[in-house]
């Protein structure tokens, strides 16, 4: 029998490995990227979860937000990436000290 | 309905193998190849739980756009990958363990009977009366028009920004300036050199 406890836990798993994917590759600009769009993914689960569960579809309208959100982050996000790389040569996390006093 | 656990089971261990093969990955092309197959897999069990759209949008939007956005940077970076990993073990421990506390926590809280009451097969499936995309795309120009605008405005700013960003002038403009061509002086255009008279047998005059 599926539950709603099966997507729930299943969103919980992939959330949990987000975060130790964040703490393992914490010098990895590219991974901390990829990781939190796992965190987004789970999330994102969880609302079509609850969303076909409780019989009401505001929840995918929010599943729809996030994912407009998540792509403009991305964007950014990999912009970000490419100055950084440009003018640096790397993407190591230690570099990035050039706000340090 | 058999068929449909055994079908959350089997999608379900592919999106966590995928999971934890993004985030072990030693090579960053081969996470982003692995987060692809993570977001198809989530994008059947949407269809599982028949978020029809949601799951089309997810391949199109993101398998199709932000992940070969991904892909490009992460071809097109030259990273030194030993670097990245040395401390990927020393923190392992660490890691791991705030991990596998998260999932125990939040395995706690929502395996609870409360979520166990009903089942997916015992629902009415909503497929016959109205389509899911006509549902979401009411309620998107209804209750969340404001939002919706909101969210066209945050990809604009996103557009304008990356590109803002990642802009060279020097390097992609390739058409001549007209400011520069009305302020040029005789000096930018001509170069008065000074050279010693040569004999006229050399023949160059």
């Amino acid at each position: 029998m599926l539950t709603l406890a099966h997507f729930l836990i299943l969103g919980a798993l992939l959330f949990a490995v987000a975060v130790a994917g964040i703490f393992l590759n914490r010098k990895n600009l590219i991974v901390l990227l990829m990781s939190i769009e796992l965190m987004l993914l789970a999330v994102n689960m969880n609302f079509v979860a609850f969303s076909r569960f409780l019989g009401d579809s505001h929840g995918q309208a929010f599943v729809f937000f996030v994912l407009a959100v998540a792509a403009a982050e991305a964007a950014v996000g990999l912009a970000i990436l490419i100055l950084l790389f440009r003018n640096l040569r790397s993407i190591h996390v230690d570099d990035l000290s050039a706000l340090k006093g | 309905m058999h068929g449909m656990t055994l079908l959350f089971y089997g999608f379900s261990a592919i999106l966590l193998y995928a999971a934890c093969r993004v985030v072990s990955a030693r090579n960053p092309v081969h996470a982003v190849l692995h987060l692809i197959l993570a977001f198809f897999t989530a994008a059947c069990l949407w269809m599982l739980l028949e978020a029809e759209f949601l799951a089309l949008a997810l391949i199109m939007v993101y398998i199709g756009a932000v992940m070969v956005l991904f892909l490009f940077v992460v071809m097109m970076l030259d990273i030194d990958l030993a670097r990245l990993r040395q401390s990927f073990w020393r923190y392992f421990p660490l890691g791991a363990g705030v991990g596998i506390l998260v999932a125990l926590e939040m395995g706690l809280t929502l395996g609870s009977r409360f979520f166990r009451e009903q089942s997916l097969a015992a629902l009415p499936s909503r497929a016959a009366e109205a389509s899911n995309t006509r549902e979401l795309g009411a309620l998107l120009v209804t209750d969340y028009a404001y939002p919706f605008e909101l969210a066209a405005l945050v990809l604009l700013a996103a557009i304008v920004g990356a590109v803002a960003l990642t802009y060279r002038k020097s390097f992609l403009r390739r058409s001549p300036d007209p400011e520069r061509q009305v302020r040029v002086s005789a000096a930018d255009r001509l170069r008065l050199v000074s050279m010693p008279a040569e004999k006229e047998e050399d023949g160059v005059c």
